[in-house]
C-alpha cells in the first residue's frame, strides 16, 4: 500500500520552511529598524519565526530518511537511490546522492549555524539572520518542487514513483510499489562517502557565516568592525572544507580506480577554488587586525569565496558541465533557480560594497618590503592567482554554453591532459607560497630589517639545506623540478618549526596555529610530490606478445592480466590470481566465492562445504553486499607468500555495469596500489564445441590444458537432491583436475532408469570447463567423457607504488590541527570584545 | 615608479600568461573529418571527438576488438556528423564500455587510419539518475 502521509508531510515542510524563511528576514530587519521599545517583542518573533524554519527543516530531513529507511519504494528518490541489500549507514550515503538530499544538507547545517549564531551574537544578530534567513528561502525553493503556470520552482524529493516516471504498470495498478530499489551507486558506498559529504557541505554552509557579517557590516556602516566576529568563523570554514576536500580526495584515492588522490576533475576545482580564496582571505583579515591595512581586500575576497561556492555549486548541479565531468550530475532543471541564487547575492554584494567603498578606511602609506602586509599581501595574491588559473579553464563549458545561448558556436573543450596542464602552474605557486610562509612568519613576530632578517633566516636556510641533500641522495630525486619542490617544502617545515619553537617557549600554544598549518602545507607540498611525481606503475605488461601495428609495440602496456593460478612477475613480485570472494557475516576474512551458492534470497546464501570454524556445509549464511566480488591476489617474493590484497569489483545492473575499487598495501614509507580493471564475465558462458575423452580409470589424459587424471568410478547409493528408484544405476565418475599448484575434482553422474539416460554434468566457473559423463562402455573398460570449455577466470590488474603518500596525509592533519588552534584564538578574541558589550 | 605599481604590473602579466596558456592549451572538440585534417597539417595536439559505438542492425556493437592480453582494445566510433573511425585505446575495456549511449574520446590521429585516444569518458543510460522503471524492479 502507497504511503502518502509521509511524503504529504515532507512537502508541507518545504513550504513552512520557505515561507517561515521568508517571514524571518521580514522580522530581523524590523528588528534591526524597531525602536528600543519594540525591539524585545521584534526579537522574540524573530527568533520563533527562525525556530519554526529550523524545525521544518529538520522535518523535512527526517521525513527523507524515514522513506529511505523503511524502504518505501513508491517514492521516486528512495526507488532510485536505495534498495534492501543496503546496511544502514549506507542509507545515510543513500540520503545525499541525490541533489535534493545534498540540498537538504545544506539547508540543515545553515539552520544549525544559524541557531549558534543567535545564541552567540548580541550586536550581530539581527543583520547576520537577515542574510541566513534568504539564503535559506533560495536552498529551500530548490526542493520546493512546485509548479506555477509553465514555471518549475525547484525538484521536490517527495515526489511517488509513479509521478516520477512513465511505466505501464502503473496504468494497470496506481498501487503498485516496487520490491527493491535500484540501490545506492556502489562507488559511494564507502564509509567516507557516509562522512564527506556533511563535511563539505558544513565547509559550503559555513562560508555563508563571514558574508553575512560582511554584509551586515555593510549595512550597518560598521565597516571594519566585521572583522573580529567573522575571522573565527572563516578559519572554521576553511577547516572544515578543507577537511572536506581530503576526505574527497582520500575517498577518491581508497574507492575510484582512477590511480589517485586528485584528478583535477571539474568537481574537485569547483571545491579547491573557493577554498584557496577563503584561505586569502583569512590571512588578509588577520593583516587587517593586526595594522589596519588590507580591508578592502578582505572584502573583495569574503565576497569572492560567497560567490564561488555558489559557482561551485551551479558548475556541478546545473549540468553545465557535460561531457567535462566524469561526475556527471543529471539537470533537474535547476540551473536557472541557482543562477538567480548566485547574481542575486552577488549583485547585492557588489551594490553595498561599491555604496561604502570611499567609506571604508585605508591606509595610505605604501607598505614596505621589510613588513609583514607586504608579504603577506604576497601570498595572497598568489593564492588568488592559483584559483584564477584553475577556474578559468575549468570554467570552458559554461563559456561554450554563454557562446551558444547567443548563436554562436564554440568548441572548445577543457584541456586533453589535465594533470599535466594544472600541474605546470600549482606546482609553482605552491612553491612560492612555501617560500613565502617561511618568510612571512618571520615577519610577523618581530619587527625586522634587511640585516636582522639575513641572521634569522641563515640558520634554517642551512639546516633544510642539509635536510634536503639527504632526502635528495635518499630518496633519489634526481628532477631538477622536485629538487626545488624539496627545498621549498622543507625550507618551510624548518623555518616554521623555528618560529613554532619560540612561541611555544615564549608564550602559550594558541597562537601556534600559523606555524602548525604552514609545517602542514610543507608536508603536504613535499608528499603530493613524492606520491605523484614518482608513483609507478608496476604492472608493466611482459606478455610479449607482438602487435600488428610496430607503433602499437613501443606502448607500454599498464596492466597485467593474471589467469587464475598462474603465476605472473611484476617487478619485484610474483603475483597469482586466486578466485572471487564474498564478505560474510561474522567472519573476519573473505571467503572463498565457490563454495557459496545463492538462496535467491537478497544477500543470502548456502555453504556449500565447511569453511574454517564460521560455518559449516548446508548453513544459510548472510553476504554483506552480495554484489561485491573481491578478487584475491596473492604477492610472493623468492616462492614465499608476502601478503593477499582484495581488489573489489561490483557488477551492478542498475547502476550502469561494473565498478571497481582499489586495494591497497600501506607501508610506513610507501602503498602499493591494485585496482581491477577488466574481469572474466562468466554469468552467461558461451561453450565452446563438445570435445569428447575415451578414458579408462586410471589413465592420465589433457582436457584443455589441464593435467587430469581419472581415478576411478563408483556406483552411488544414494544422490544429493534426487531419490533413486528401484532398479535406477547412478554412477559418478572422479577427475581430478591439476592447474599449476591446485588440484580440482569434478565428479560428473549418469543415471540409468528405464534405460533412459540421464546425465549430471559438473561446471567448475574458474577452469572455464563443463564435463558431462556421456556413456559407459564396459567391454572395453572405457567412460566418455564430453568436454565444453569457456574461458579460464582471470583479471586485469593494475598496481602502482606511491611512495611517501603517508608524508601527506600526515600533513593535512597537521595543517587542519593549525587551522583548529587557530579558531579558538580568533573565537576567544570575539568572545573578549562581546563580552565587553562592544559589540 | 612606486611599488605598488610594480606588484600590479607584475600580477597583470602573469594574468595574462594564465589567460594565453588556457586558450592554448585548451582542446577542441573535432569530428574525425577535421581531426584529420588537424593532422595532415602536422597539428597533433589532443582533441575531443563525440561519438556513439558502431551497431549492427541488432543493436549489438560491432568491431569491437580486444588483443590477446586483454589490456588494450580497438572499437569502431561514429561521430556526430556520421563519420565511422577506428579507435585504439591502450587500456582494458572498462566495464560499463558497450552499454554507453555515448562515448568521448580525447586523443589524436597516429597515422591516416588510427585514432589513438589518451582517454574515454563514456555517457551511460543510468549512471547517477533513473528515468524509466527497470523491469528488474518489477
Amino acid at each position: 500500500m502507497i504511503n502518502t502521509f509521509i511524503g504529504n508531510l515532507g512537502h508541507f515542510m518545504t513550504i513552512v520552511a520557505f515561507v517561515s524563511a521568508l517571514v524571518t528576514a521580514y522580522a530581523y530587519i524590523q528588528y534591526f529598524k524597531a525602536n528600543e521599545i519594540e525591539k524585545a517583542s521584534w526579537k522574540r518573533f524573530s527568533r520563533i519565526s527562525f525556530y519554526v524554519h529550523g524545525a521544518a527543516s529538520v522535518t523535512i530531513a527526517l521525513s527523507l530518511f524515514e522513506i529511505i529507511y523503511n524502504h518505501r519504494f513508491e517514492y521516486f528518490y528512495s526507488y532510485s537511490h536505495s534498495s534492501k541489500a543496503l546496511p544502514v549507514h549506507y542509507m545515510i550515503s543513500s540520503f545525499w546522492e541525490g541533489q535534493e538530499g545534498a540540498f537538504i544538507l545544506w539547508i540543515f547545517w545553515n539552520v544549525v549555524l544559524g541557531v549558534i549564531l543567535i545564541n552567540t551574537n548580541k550586536f550581530w544578530e539581527a543583520p547576520v539572520m537577515v542574510v541566513f534567513a534568504l539564503v535559506q528561502a533560495f536552498l529551500v525553493s530548490m526542493i520546493m518542487g512546485v509548479v506555477i503556470g509553465d514555471l518549475k520552482l525547484g525538484s521536490s524529493p517527495f515526489i511517488l514513483l509513479r509521478d516520477a516516471t512513465v511505466a505501464p504498470i502503473f496504468e494497470m495498478n496506481p498501487d503498485f510499489v516496487p520490491e527493491d530499489g535500484t540501490g545506492l551507486n556502489p562507488l559511494l558506498q564507502n564509509i567516507w562517502m557516509v562522512i564527506h559529504p556533511p563535511t563539505l557541505f558544513l565547509g559550503y554552509a559555513s562560508t555563508l557565516v563571514p558574508f553575512a557579517f560582511l554584509i551586515g557590516g555593510l549595512v550597518t556602516k560598521k565597516y571594519s568592525e566585521w572583522i573580529r566576529p567573522a575571522l573565527p568563523w572563516a578559519i572554521f570554514s576553511a577547516m572544515i572544507l578543507g577537511m572536506g576536500i581530503i576526505m574527497g580526495a582520500y575517498w577518491a584515492y581508497v574507492t575510484l580506480n582512477f590511480g589517485g588522490y586528485w584528478n583535477w576533475d571539474p568537481v574537485e576545482n569547483a571545491v579547491y577554488v573557493p577554498w584557496l580564496i577563503l584561505v586569502a582571505s583569512i590571512h588578509t583579515m588577520i593583516t587587517f587586525k593586526k595594522s589596519a591595512t588590507a580591508l578592502k581586500t578582505s572584502i573583495v575576497l569574503v565576497i569572492l569565496t560567497f560567490i564561488l561556492v555558489l559557482y561551485a555549486t551551479f558548475l556541478v548541479r546545473s549540468g553545465v558541465l557535460g561531457d567535462a565531468s566524469v561526475h556527471s550530475f543529471t539537470d533537474l532543471g535547476l540551473s536557472g533557480q541557482l543562477l538567480i541564487y548566485m547574481l542575486f547575492f552577488l549583485f547585492i554584494a557588489i551594490f553595498l560594497a561599491a555604496r561604502a567603498w570611499k567609506h571604508i578606511p585605508t591606509s595610505e602609506k605604501e607598505a614596505s618590503v621589510y613588513s609583514r602586509e607586504f608579504w603577506v599581501f604576497i601570498g595572497a595574491t598568489t593564492l588568488a592567482l592559483m584559483a584564477f588559473q584553475v577556474i578559468l579553464p575549468t570554467s570552458i563549458p559554461v563559456w561554450n554554453a554563454i557562446v551558444e545561448s547567443f548563436g554562436g558556436i564554440s568548441n572548445m573543450a577543457p584541456p586533453a591532459d589535465q594533470i599535466e596542464f594544472y600541474t605546470k602552474f600549482q606546482l609553482w605557486f605552491a612553491v612560492a607560497l612555501a617560500l613565502l610562509t617561511a618568510v612571512g612568519q618571520y615577519f610577523w613576530w618581530q619587527k625586522i630589517d634587511k640585516k636582522a632578517l639575513k641572521d634569522a633566516l641563515l640558520t634554517p636556510y642551512i639546516i633544510s639545506v642539509l635536510i634536503s641533500a639527504a632526502i635528495i641522495v635518499f630518496a633519489k630525486v634526481y628532477d631538477w623540478k622536485y629538487i626545488i619542490v624539496v627545498l621549498a617544502g622543507t625550507f618551510t617545515i624548518v623555518a616554521n618549526s623555528v618560529i613554532l619553537a619560540k612561541i611555544l617557549k615564549k608564550s602559550t600554544f594558541k597562537l601556534a596555529g600559523g606555524s602548525l598549518a604552514h609545517i602542514g602545507l610543507g608536508m603536504v607540498l613535499i608528499g603530493i610530490m613524492f606520491s605523484s611525481g614518482y608513483s609507478d606503475v608496476i604492472s608493466i605488461n611482459m606478455s610479449g606478445l607482438t602487435y600488428s601495428n610496430s607503433w602499437e609495440d613501443e606502448l607500454n602496456k599498464e596492466h597485467v592480466l593474471l589467469w587464475i593460478n598462474k603465476p605472473t612477475q611484476m617487478k619485484d613480485y610474483t603475483v597469482i590470481y586466486r578466485g572471487r570472494q564474498k564478505k560474510v557475516v561474522g567472519v573476519p576474512e573473505y571467503v572463498p566465492a565457490k563454495i557459496l551458492e545463492s538462496t535467491g534470497v537478497v544477500n543470502e546464501a548456502i555453504a556449500l562445504e565447511d569453511y574454517k570454524d564460521h560455518f559449516k556445509k548446508g548453513e544459510t549464511v548472510k553476504i554483506v553486499l552480495e554484489e561485491n566480488d573481491y578478487f584475491k591476489i596473492d604477492y610472493m617474493q623468492n616462492e614465499v607468500m608476502q601478503f593477499s590484497l582484495n581488489p573489489m569489483s561490483q557488477f551492478n545492473e542498475g547502476m550502469g555495469g561494473l565498478i571497481s575499487s582499489p586495494d591497497s598495501k600501506i607501508y610506513l614509507d610507501k602503498d602499493l596500489y591494485t585496482y581491477v580493471a577488466a574481469m572474466n564475465d562468466h554469468s552467461d558462458p558461451d561453450w565452446k564445441e563438445d570435445e569428447m575423452y575415451e578414458v579408462a580409470p586410471g589413465e592420465q589424459f589433457h582436457v584443455a590444458d589441464f593435467v587430469t587424471y581419472f581415478d576411478g568410478a563408483e556406483v552411488l547409493k544414494e544422490l544429493e537432491g534426487y531419490t533413486l528408484q528401484e532398479g535406477d544405476v547412478a554412477v559418478k565418475a572422479k577427475l581430478r583436475i591439476l592447474d599449476y599448484d591446485v588440484e580440482k575434482v569434478m565428479e560428473p553422474t549418469f543415471i540409468i532408469r528405464n534405460n533412459q539416460v540421464g546425465k549430471m554434468p559438473v561446471v567448475d566457473e574458474e577452469l572455464g570447463l563443463k564435463i558431462s559423463l556421456e556413456n559407459i562402455l564396459p567391454e572395453q573398460n572405457k567412460f566418455v567423457f564430453k568436454v565444453n570449455q569457456y574461458q579460464k577466470d582471470y583479471v586485469v590488474m593494475k598496481a602502482i607504488v606511491k611512495p611517501y603518500i603517508n608524508v601527506l596525509w600526515i600533513g593535512t592533519i597537521i595543517m587542519l590541527t593549525g587551522f583548529s588552534v587557530a579558531i579558538f584564538r580568533r573565537f576567544d578574541e570575539f568572545k573578549k570584545m562581546r563580552d565587553k558589550g562592544l559589540e | 615608479m612606486k611599488k605598488g605599481h610594480i606588484i600590479g604590473l607584475g600580477i597583470i602579466a602573469i594574468a595574462i600568461v594564465i589567460i594565453m596558456t588556457s586558450i592554448g592549451d585548451a582542446s577542441s572538440y573535432e569530428s574525425f573529418e577535421t581531426a584529420l585534417e588537424m593532422k595532415q597539417d602536422g597539428e597533433n595536439k589532443a582533441i575531443h571527438v563525440v561519438g556513439h559505438l558502431k551497431k549492427d542492425a541488432n543493436g549489438e556493437v560491432t568491431g569491437l576488438n580486444v588483443r590477446e592480453d586483454k589490456v588494450s582494445f580497438t572499437f569502431l566510433l561514429v561521430d556526430n556528423e556520421g563519420n565511422e573511425q577506428e579507435v585504439f585505446y591502450n587500456e582494458p575495456v572498462p566495464a560499463d564500455f558497450t552499454r554507453s549511449e555515448s562515448v568521448v574520446v580525447i586523443g589524436a590521429y597516429k597515422n591516416d587510419e588510427i585514432f589513438v585516444a589518451d582517454k574515454i569518458l563514456m555517457k551511460c543510460p543510468s549512471k547517477y539518475q533513473e528515468t524509466t522503471v527497470q523491469s528488474a524492479g518489477m
